[in-house]
């Protein structure tokens, strides 16, 4: 099993969940993340005065999925979420030892 | 206010007009405070908002009180050009004639009016000082200070007997008692409490700006009762003060957009809103002597140059936290300055010698110089051993830990803020 992890532009969450429904995905777990990369932050005024704002606001996206399927999923991922412009973000994938579905005890694969 | 020849024994007529209209601005006077409290509230940080609204509501409390016990008597009882005399402590006469004043309302209702005056300046001052002071020496310094700051100034320049009225100098509505005054006192408390942790190194920009967009509307709303109520007759000087207050504030907001638009490339709300107040402020002064276009005029100015004077704490290192100097004492200066340019009889009979650019000559621009040096240098003086004093006795600022966790939980137990779905908070305990 893995992790796929990504960091997105907000207004692309839409985009991506329905490309990963269609992929077959079953669930995933979003937040509202600040952070920056390459494309750094931006400035905000205020009574004339600017202020550098370092961390943007992004979407952070968490789907645990099969071995088998991943590499599929981080390309549904990245094809949903690119518009060729720089801060769109990264994807990445990271082994999972366990997964337990809290109300019926299911591990493994089973529990995705 | 309108300037009357002193004749303290005339006997007290009722007109019905006036006193409904002067019942009516007392209250919208009064909800300048709330609104300045949003004001201010919005353009704190979340954790200190609380606070701030706390600062601006006890002002309402605390001067309600020493108002009527010393402040009104200090300021419009009969005594000399410095001061009035205690024939009106604790509210005592008060149906009495108030002496200079030919009112056509109650004295009582004049003293309501004046009292919210009285109020806003005070609240004015806790905008120069957000975010680090506590809030027992904040009352105490209020208290003092709305007697032995507030009620002289009040005196000189709003009563008849005053010297700045005898002088000649023109101030409708408080361009010296109110604007100049928060603005110089604002800027020696924040002096003697000291820069915020982190200032100007760290970013503190505005949490809310709907909430400091609300207020501005607000005082924009309270501000006629303010302006137009300082003619003390529903009369056409009124109206003229009214439509001036407009126009000036239009103006001031129109100015600000375009300045700030062509410099940083934005036009922002909290720069409308600010603008909007900056040529309110200067109008205040001269609402009931300027024609309107020239009000209009001196809206625009306002907007400009205050735009440009809130910059100036970054390079002279003062924490003036939420720009009380920049838009209040510097919009204040200009709006009694301007009257020495374009004060008009043809509006006030009480203009006696017109503005410069009127054909009157330099004769009132020299006294309304005066007016401002003095209310200048006097309310920061004066606040600046008041606040030393109270700091002595009780320190005004809270420690670096409550100022890092906020003032809204360090001195209220109370978060303005729980968004989260999330249960933070514990058990009734």
């Amino acid at each position: 099993m893995r992790l796929v992890t990504a960091v997105l532009k907000p207004f692309k969450l839409d985009d991506v969940k329905t490309a990963l429904e269609a992929a077959g995905v079953q669930g995933m777990t979003v937040g509202e993340v600040q952070g920056f990369g390459r494309q750094r932050g931006h400035t905000e005024v205020y009574r004339g005065a600017e202020y550098q704002v370092d961390f943007v606001p992004k979407v952070r996206l968490e789907v645990l999925v099969d071995d088998a399927d991943a590499a599929r999923v981080v390309e549904a991922i990245v094809t949903a979420a690119s518009t060729g412009s720089i801060g769109d973000g990264k994807v990445w994938s990271v082994p999972v030892d366990d997964v337990v579905r809290v109300r019926t005890g299911e591990r493994g694969p089973e529990a995705l | 206010m309108r300037a009357t020849r002193v004749q303290p024994f005339r006997r007290v007529t009722i007109n019905s007009g006036d006193t409904a209209w002067l019942l009516a601005c007392t209250a919208l006077v009064l909800l300048m405070t709330p609104g300045l409290a949003f004001f201010y509230g919005g353009m704190v940080r979340a954790k200190n908002v609380l606070a701030m609204l706390m600062q601006n509501y006890v002002c309402i409390a605390v001067v309600s009180v020493t108002w009527v016990v010393l402040g009104y008597t200090l300021a419009f009882g009969d005594g000399n050009g410095l001061l009035g005399g205690f024939r009106f402590f604790g509210l005592a006469h008060s149906s009495e004639p108030v002496p200079g004043f030919s009112l056509t309302v109650p004295p009582l209702l004049f003293m309501a009016f004046q009292l919210m005056f009285a109020i806003i300046t005070a609240a004015l001052i806790a905008g120069a000082i957000a975010d680090r002071v506590k809030l027992g020496p904040f009352i105490a310094f209020v208290a003092v200070w709305s007697v032995v700051v507030y009620a002289p100034l009040a005196h000189w320049a709003f009563s008849p007997g005053g010297w700045m009225a005898h002088l000649g100098v023109l101030d409708f509505a408080g361009g010296s008692v109110v604007e100049i005054n928060c603005g110089a006192s604002g800027l020696a408390v924040a002096l003697v409490v000291g820069k915020r942790m982190g200032w100007p190194r760290e970013a503190m920009p505005p949490h809310s700006l709907p909430l400091t967009l609300l207020g501005a509307g607000l005082l924009w709303f309270g501000w006629f009762g303010f302006n137009a109520g300082s003619a003390l007759h529903a009369d056409g000087l009124a109206v003229n003060a009214l439509v001036a207050t407009h126009l000036a504030g239009v103006g001031g907001m129109l100015s600000w957009l375009a300045l700030e638009r062509w410099r940083t490339g934005s036009a922002t709300t909290l720069g409308g809103a600010s603008g909007a107040v900056a040529g309110l402020v200067a109008i205040t002064p001269s609402c009931g002597f300027l024609e309107p276009l020239p009000a209009l005029v001196l809206g625009m100015l306002a907007g400009a140059v205050c735009l440009f004077a809130v910059q100036l704490k970054f390079r002279l290192g003062y924490d003036d936290s939420l720009d009380v100097v920049g838009v209040h004492f510097v919009g204040g200066v200009l709006g009694l300055l301007y009257l020495g340019l374009c004060a008009t009889s043809a509006v006030n009979p009480a203009v006696t010698h017109e503005g410069l650019l009127y054909g009157g000559g330099a004769w009132l621009l020299g006294r309304q110089a005066v007016a401002v040096l003095a209310a200048g240098s006097f309310a920061f003086a004066a606040s600046f051993v008041v606040a030393k004093a109270v700091d002595l006795v009780l320190p005004m600022r809270v420690s670096e830990e409550d100022e890092h966790l906020g003032l809204d939980q360090a001195l209220h137990a109370e978060s303005a803020y729980d968004l989260g779905s999330v249960r933070t908070m514990g058990r009734l305990s």
